[in-house]
């Protein structure tokens, strides 16, 4: 019967390497869902075999779990993704750091040294990334979601606080790890880590969402290859550790995209500092109304629209399809350029547009189209501010100096949907706004395609 | 013989090195739908979970904390592989619109 489960779970393990290699192309993506489902599947049927006690319990779990995950998967609208991403995250640290507790207190009162060494090593990393990964993760949905502020919050000697407290955490893990008979801080080491998770992410703003949300997937991940070590159980190590490789290349991108390292990232409190830069001047601009910018868009032959998270705010993508069907009618080439970090997650931009059924051929990475701004007669931003700003290329003093951007400024003429000329995220003046070539077209994102939309058809039959 | 330990690890690090590679040929047009497969496939804790339960001697607070630990973990297989799919439906090539 053993043998047979091991059976089980080596085919569950290559179904779910197969899933991930499937998501190489839209093509067979969905093919790599299916995988994995079998893989799970498996994995779950080869578990049961053999374990017979307390089915009730097991049978209720699963169908509260299954009548809570049906809802949020049909219901969620995509512009919430981000949260629910953030939440599963929460969801499954949560599941491996409860299962490490309840095997450290099934374990240890039998001093019979099972509990011991390398196991107990693997223990409390599990229970340490479990508990911090649940509330590290419930702030970022809270933050996504904005029940919370999405500003970073510091305070005075924060980076010396969080690591007093993680040493004492460690320091705790490590005493425990040596004599798991000190039941006592058990306890006090899992609530140090779910307090040390809200403190790693209080100062983390909007902008730093995307690699902050692939390193706690990364994290929910090694939890359950950790726990695989506590549970000498293959499967769950290497369906943890392809989460975790997954959630580390993401974060690896994003901060490439960023031009930040991971330690700026979670102790550099960006937004926070920027803000404080105070404007000096005013600066002239050119702004236009829907009509005039219907009529450049008309006479263009070639446009990109550059997205940003002011998009998803404004839930825009279906207006922008309307607006991306009647310019190719016209002939017109339409193309969306999308920059790594546009958005709250990674592949945010894509998954929005894709939902308005803009065709995935139509989506361009940040690479692949910035060749091709010097010939495109428009472009188009619509809700996205510091990726597009020139300063990351050319002043040497700012802030996202450095940082990959879209070359919006090299395009003919330049057209910005925006509600106000107040800096973005970061806080920073975007160059762009003040070009000769740029007009700048105030209000929701949402209603101003609307009406450029409504503008384009009268124009055909005048 | 190698211990369990060490061939927990050998599979550890073949698994991130498989891991590294797939994951770096993934698409960024499918970097969304990515994380919520990964989410999917990390709530394989769910394995761990019904083994803490099912223990012949398992006490109450094993039983309560396993209980909570598959409700999360099926929430999570449940949504996530199901949301995977509803994005990716949404993927679409020019000539298969419609």
């Amino acid at each position: 019967m053993d043998s047979l489960v091991s059976y089980i779970y080596i085919i569950s393990g290559a179904l779910f390497i197969l899933s991930l290699k499937w998501m190489n192309s839209p093509v067979s993506a969905r093919r790599g869902v299916f995988a994995g489902e079998a893989g799970m599947l498996l994995a779950i049927g080869g578990t049961l075999i053999g374990h017979h006690h307390n089915w009730e319990w097991i049978l209720a779990a699963f169908f509260i779990g299954s009548a809570i995950g049906v809802p949020i998967a049909y219901i969620m609208p995509m512009t919430a993704v981000p949260q629910r991403t953030a939440m599963s995250h929460a969801c499954g640290a949560l599941a491996a750091a409860l299962v490490g507790t309840a095997e450290f207190y099934q374990r240890q009162p039998r001093a019979d040294s099972e509990l011991s060494g390398f196991v107990m090593v693997a223990l409390i990393i599990e229970t340490l990334l479990g508990f911090l990964t649940v509330t590290g993760s419930l702030m970022a949905m809270g933050k996504l979601q904005e029940i919370l502020p999405s500003r970073p919050m510091t305070y005075k000697n924060q980076n010396l606080i969080n690591a007093v407290l993680f040493t004492i955490a460690i320091l705790l893990g490590v005493r425990l790890i040596m004599v798991p008979t000190d039941t006592v801080l058990f306890p006090i080491f899992a609530g140090l880590s779910l307090v040390f998770g809200v403190l790693l992410l209080l100062p983390i703003g909007g902008a730093d969402m995307p690699t902050v949300i692939a390193l706690l997937n990364s994290y929910a991940g090694l939890s359950a290859c950790a726990m695989g070590f506590v549970l000498n159980n293959h499967l769950l190590v290497i369906a943890g550790a392809l989460d975790g490789s997954s959630g580390l290349i993401l974060s690896i991108i994003m901060c490439k995209a960023m031009n930040r390292s991971f330690t700026n990232v979670l102790f550099g409190a960006f937004g926070q500092i920027q803000a404080s830069v105070t404007r000096t001047e005013q600066r002239a601009y050119r702004s236009a109304s829907a009509e005039e910018a219907a009529a450049v868009l008309e006479a263009a032959s070639s446009v990109i629209i550059v997205p940003g998270y002011g998009l998803a705010v404004a839930q825009a993508q279906h207006k922008i399809r309307e607006l991306f069907d009647s310019l190719m009618k016209r002939g017109i080439d339409v193309k969306f350029a999308i920059h790594p970090v546009a958005g709250r997650m990674p592949g945010h931009m894509n998954v929005l547009l894709a939902e308005a059924d803009i065709p995935y051929d139509r989506l361009v990475e940040m690479d692949d189209i910035n060749g091709e701004f010097p010939q495109c007669d428009v472009a188009l931003v619509i809700g996205a501010n510091d990726v597009t700003n020139p300063a990351a290329r050319s002043d040497k003093t700012s802030p996202i100096y450095g940082m990959p951007i879209l070359d919006v400024d090299r395009a003919r003429t330049v057209m910005v949907i925006k509600r106000s000329m107040s800096p973005g995220f970061a806080g920073i003046d975007n160059d762009l706004y003040y070009m000769d070539k740029t007009l700048m077209l105030f209000g929701d994102a949402k209603a101003f395609v609307g009406e450029i939309v409504k503008e384009l058809p009268a124009r055909v039959g005048a | 013989m190698p211990s369990n330990l060490e061939i927990g690890l050998y599979v550890f690090m073949l698994a991130t090195f498989v891991g590294l590679e797939v994951i770096r040929k993934v698409s960024p047009l499918l970097h969304t739908p990515l994380m919520s497969l990964t989410n999917a496939i990390s709530a394989i804790s769910v394995v761990g979970a019904i083994l803490v339960i099912s223990n012949e001697d398992a006490t109450t607070l094993s039983k309560v904390l396993g209980f909570i630990a598959i409700t999360a973990a099926v929430t999570n297989i449940v949504s996530g592989f199901l949301i995977t799919d509803r994005m990716l439906k949404m993927f679409k090539k020019r000539e298969e619109k419609r």
